[in-house]
């Protein structure tokens, strides 16, 4: 009788032999392995079907094609969209010309993108920050003036900033993939190639939101959130609620006692498995809406654990002792402020002592 | 056992008669003494004359104002992640139409504050400033503060003033190292 199980496609990878069932990808297959060993990926995003091919930062070497015709690949090739062949050999890291393409390939896409970190919100969770950090040169080499758009509302919660768009597509097949059929979503060609209203049209759908999750840089944003905080200022919290339209599984960030933003679950590929609707994004932002599960689990090289402490550290009982002893109840009638407009109102007083001290005399 | 070659014998001498009235001794002690008034002193007045304490020393912080005036930070925060002592905080606004010619960014710090009884001068903060915004002045220190609500500095204590501006001679490490290697002192000026 015949064997009707799948044969499996022995693959080696950065010299680690690996089995994978035939229509594995390469990445798919380097996943497995584990984040250290996995190429980068900047369009390619496993839940949404269609994505991969556009941003060449997977590029991997493949030096034997397959058992039946070892002769290498003569060029590099993407991994997220090259299935494996039994037998095939793939150096990722061991290569110095995928190391030194993937140099170029950052360079390349830092070519338009506005280098103002300090000012986006998505700085420290950013995948093309973190692309560029591991792979990319230390200083630009780029002189010419970069293209520049308009910011953009795309409906009431997110805005586009297409100065940072890196192309993508994730949010053209987000868009595609959660609203009835549209064909195109990005208009032009090239350098002028630019996300079109398209996805505006989609803001409607319940789960448009998701786009801002799905976007690697800092293009699509949630302006409930825009410049509240940096994401090293916030804690993430795990949370669920019963939501009737999604999940409810979601990712709160604290500042203080003050949900600030409201995320879906990224996995460790920074990848969203569960969207998340615009209900729970954007209109459940206090604690009394979910039900609390814990601290997000994060890397603690992350900038997002930066100045944070385990509760479970061990404190020192004696020092606490003395303390409670020698406690005293001061007037802290200093007001612990959190909303925005009062804030401004402050900051505006503020600043106009500032400015009377420090510019008053240059009018 | 001799442990060390520092010991020193001991002599159980009568003194003599001249050693026994300590005169000549105590003439001698008074010689070192009135010696050292005519010396070149030793110390200074301190509130009253300060000493230079070098071009890298590491004072009062100064948030920097640009050559029109414009505030330079941008509350990227990376100052406040960077902090050991957890002194600054930071709220961001978003600039409005007419801000133009007081904050340099899109976004500013609304609320910048140092707490400095936390702040232990070790300037990171400084190092870790994307916008040369922040920097520890080398010819200011923090004033003694007798009162609980002059320790938190808000941006008003720390706003650079445009009409008295802070003078360095090297505002960047490599400014600073390429002046060494020169062997030339440069000029204290503004900024870059």
């Amino acid at each position: 009788m015949e064997n009707t199980a799948p044969q499996l496609f022995k693959i080696t990878f950065d010299g680690i032999e690996i089995e994978v069932p035939p229509g594995t990808t390469i990445m798919q297959a380097a996943r497995q392995l584990g984040p250290h060993y996995a190429p980068p990926a900047m369009c390619y995003y496993e839940p949404l079907k269609g994505t991969g091919g556009k941003c060449r930062a997977c590029l991997v070497k493949v030096t034997a094609g397959s058992a039946k015709d070892p002769r290498p690949m003569p060029k590099l090739v993407p991994s997220c969209i090259t299935t494996v062949q039994d037998g095939m050999v793939v150096e990722n890291t061991t290569n110095e010309s995928v190391l030194e393409t993937r140099r170029g390939i950052v360079e390349f896409l830092l070519i338009n993108h506005p280098l103002d970190c300090p000012v986006c919100d998505q700085a420290g969770e950013c995948h093309l920050q973190d692309f560029a950090f591991e792979h990319g040169r230390v200083t630009t080499r780029y002189e010419e003036e970069r293209r520049t758009f308009e910011k953009h509302d795309i409906g009431p919660y997110v805005q586009l900033h297409m100065t940072r768009c890196i192309l993508c597509y994730r949010c053209v097949f987000t868009a595609d993939q959660i609203t009835n059929k549209r064909v195109h979503g990005v208009m032009n060609r090239g350098d002028h190639a630019e996300i079109s209203t398209y996805i505006e049209k989609a803001i409607d759908n319940d789960f448009s939101g998701n786009v801002i999750d799905v976007c690697p840089v800092g293009a699509l944003t949630d302006k409930t959130y825009r410049f509240k905080s940096r994401v090293w200022f916030s804690k993430p919290v795990e949370a669920h609620c019963d939501c009737e339209k999604c999940s409810g599984n979601v990712t709160l960030w604290y500042r203080g006692d003050e949900v600030i933003r409201v995320t879906a679950r990224k996995n460790e590929w920074g990848e969203v498995k569960e969207f998340i609707c615009n209900t729970c994004r954007f209109e459940r932002k206090k604690t009394s809406d979910w039900t609390i599960e814990g601290p997000t689990k994060i890397s603690r090289h992350s900038v997002i654990m930066a100045n944070k402490y385990r509760a479970d550290l061990k404190k020192p009982a004696f020092g606490l002792k003395v303390a409670e002893a020698q406690y005293k109840q001061i007037d802290d009638s200093r007001p612990y402020i959190t909303d925005g407009t009062t804030i401004r109102e402050l900051s505006k007083e503020n600043n106009a002592k500032a400015n009377q001290r420090s510019l008053a005399e240059n009018n | 056992m001799q442990l060390t070659n520092r010991s020193k014998q001991v002599s159980n001498k009568q003194m003599t008669f001249a050693e026994r009235i300590y005169l000549p001794a105590i003439a001698t002690g008074l010689g070192i003494t009135i010696k050292h008034f005519f010396q070149k002193k030793v110390t200074i007045q301190y509130p009253e004359v300060k000493q230079f304490l070098g071009p890298v020393f590491r004072g009062r912080h100064v948030l920097k104002r640009d050559e029109q005036g414009r505030e330079r930070c941008t509350a990227c925060g990376l100052c406040a992640v960077a902090c050991p002592a957890e002194a600054i905080s930071m709220v961001a606004a978003e600039r409005e139409k007419g801000e133009e010619k007081l904050y340099r960014e899109e976004k500013y710090a609304a609320v910048y504050e140092i707490n400095m009884l936390r702040c232990i001068f070790c300037g990171l903060c400084e190092e870790a400033c994307p916008k040369q915004a922040i920097y520890l002045r080398h010819d200011e220190f923090v004033p003694v503060f007798t009162e609980r609500d002059q320790v938190i500095w808000g941006k008003d204590l720390l706003a650079e003033n445009m009409n008295n501006r802070y003078l360095r001679k090297a505002w960047t490490k490599e400014e600073a190292r390429e002046q060494d290697l020169k062997g030339v002192e440069a000029e204290p000026r503004t900024q870059l």
